[in-house]
């Protein structure tokens, strides 16, 4: 794995982010070791996204210091880029390009070496169906490949939101030396799942209205006090 | 920086061949607008002036197609996410950008400029040749660096179809009145170029200014 963090993997002081006037995010303060798991629970619109697009480099902190994987962003985002594996809502992948020309794309994007494609294809399962256009994958083929490209470069932080949406329970599984607690990268896991989010945490925010409800070791966190979240 | 600019053009590329929608649709749109001049103007031919006229403001309406479409892929398919996350320097997503709309125009310009010889011009296009190829190719880089610049700026905007014709037809008048006018000696009756070296410097200039603008400029545009 590429990491070469020296302290922790993300240390987060005061972060604000808004829309215009409005406020997605204000005084988010996390700090997550490397190889940890961060998990953030929030209903539909608490900043859960924008605290990912924030952490990867994609939208600028309005306030507040964000330092990740030992850069502080958004002045070092440069020396991040290629560090970070982001697999969000959007797969990310060229509709009518096959799943191994998006993957090799991707490793010419990372400089890697061709063997890393398809690696990745085995990883997922996809080998065989490698040669087609990712709009004829089903959706949960493309979320396989999706996780393929996201830990193509072997990223030291992984970005997760809904990772397994999509999923059967099988494939989840293939996923997990990827993507789960065992790959070994620090993540930050968006989930509405609350009792699986905190089993494979070990820390958990909760985000009320852009505003950090609690950050809190995943192992203290009574899962009602998640769940009131959602109410 | 090279690695990257040609994953980025063989990827465009490759889409192009698939899915059709850009080369297609500007010279289709190309050769609409001759064939209506051709009924509209009531005349069997055109020369000189009208004929220069014609051939570019064509020409460079078709470019507009070309520079709405020229990050579809990464807009509709969320693309320029996972380029800004790679370690790429920006500077290639341009270069490649710019490479892809050159190469769009000159496929474009391989149907379209043959078509209004067909149609509209009566001197011999051919008579044109190679003055014409010069000065179309040095449009063609200008169109290229501008038409990228502004696709990114657009490319983020809600009202884009609005944008992209309304920056990019006044930042390239320019450009537009040096092909113009280079152009309309060659295609008169007995085609002389005049002042063809000047108007030659004038689009090399435009190039070069222009492109170094957008490549200064560029890495801003995709910023949050």
């Amino acid at each position: 794995m590429s990491d070469i963090t020296v302290g922790p993997a993300l240390d987060l002081n005061g972060l604000e982010r808004r829309y215009g006037e409005r406020v997605a995010l204000s005084g988010v303060t996390i700090r997550l070791e490397p190889g940890r798991t961060l998990a953030v629970f929030g209903a539909n619109g608490a900043g859960k996204t924008t605290l990912l697009r924030v952490l990867a480099g994609l939208l600028r902190p309005h306030a507040g210091t964000v330092r990740v994987l030992g850069c502080d962003l958004p002045g070092e985002t440069w020396k991040v880029r290629g560090r970070i594996g982001y697999l969000g809502h959007d797969p990310l992948l060229y509709r009518e390009l096959t799943g191994r020309e998006n993957l090799t794309y991707q490793s010419r994007l990372y400089d890697l070496e061709p063997e890393r494609v398809e690696e990745a294809l085995a990883a997922v399962g996809l080998e065989r169906r490698a040669n087609e256009p990712v709009r004829d994958l089903s959706k949960g083929m493309v979320q396989r490949l999706a996780a393929a490209r996201a830990t193509l470069h072997d990223p030291a932080l992984l970005l997760l939101d809904e990772p397994r949406a999509n999923l059967d329970p099988a494939a989840a599984e293939r996923l997990e030396p990827l993507i789960g607690r065992d790959s070994g990268r620090a993540r930050v896991l968006v989930t509405h799942d609350v009792d699986g989010g905190l089993a494979e945490a070990d820390l958990a925010v909760g985000l009320r209205g852009g505003r950090q409800a609690f950050a809190i070791a995943a192992a203290e966190l009574d899962g009602s006090r998640a769940r009131e979240l959602y109410a | 920086m090279i690695r990257a600019a040609s994953a980025i053009l063989r990827k465009d590329l490759t889409i192009e061949l698939r899915t059709k929608e850009s080369v297609p649709a500007m010279t289709l749109f190309s050769v609409t607008v001759y064939v209506l001049f051709h009924f509209g103007l009531d005349r069997d031919t055109l020369d000189g002036e009208l004929a220069s006229g014609v051939l570019w403001v064509t020409l460079l309406l078709a470019t507009v197609i070309g520079v709405s479409r020229l990050f579809a892929a990464e807009r509709e398919q969320g693309g320029i996410d996972a380029l800004l996350l790679a370690p790429v320097d920006r500077t290639a997503l341009f270069v490649a950008k710019a490479v892809a709309l050159f190469l769009y125009l000159v496929l474009l310009e391989v149907v379209a400029v043959p078509v209004f010889g067909l149609l509209l011009l009566g001197p011999d296009l051919f008579a044109a040749f190679p003055e014409l190829l010069a000065i179309l190719v040095l449009a063609d880089i200008g169109l290229a660096a501008v038409g990228a610049l502004v696709a990114a700026l657009a490319v983020e905007t809600r009202a884009r179809e609005l944008i992209v014709p309304l920056l990019l037809l006044p930042l390239v008048v320019p450009l537009l009145i040096g092909a113009a006018s280079a152009s309309e000696p060659l295609l008169r009756e007995g085609a002389e170029p005049e002042d063809l070296g000047r108007f030659l410097v004038l689009l090399g200039g435009y190039d070069l200014v222009f492109g170094l603008i957008a490549l200064a400029v560029f890495d801003f545009l995709l910023d949050d």
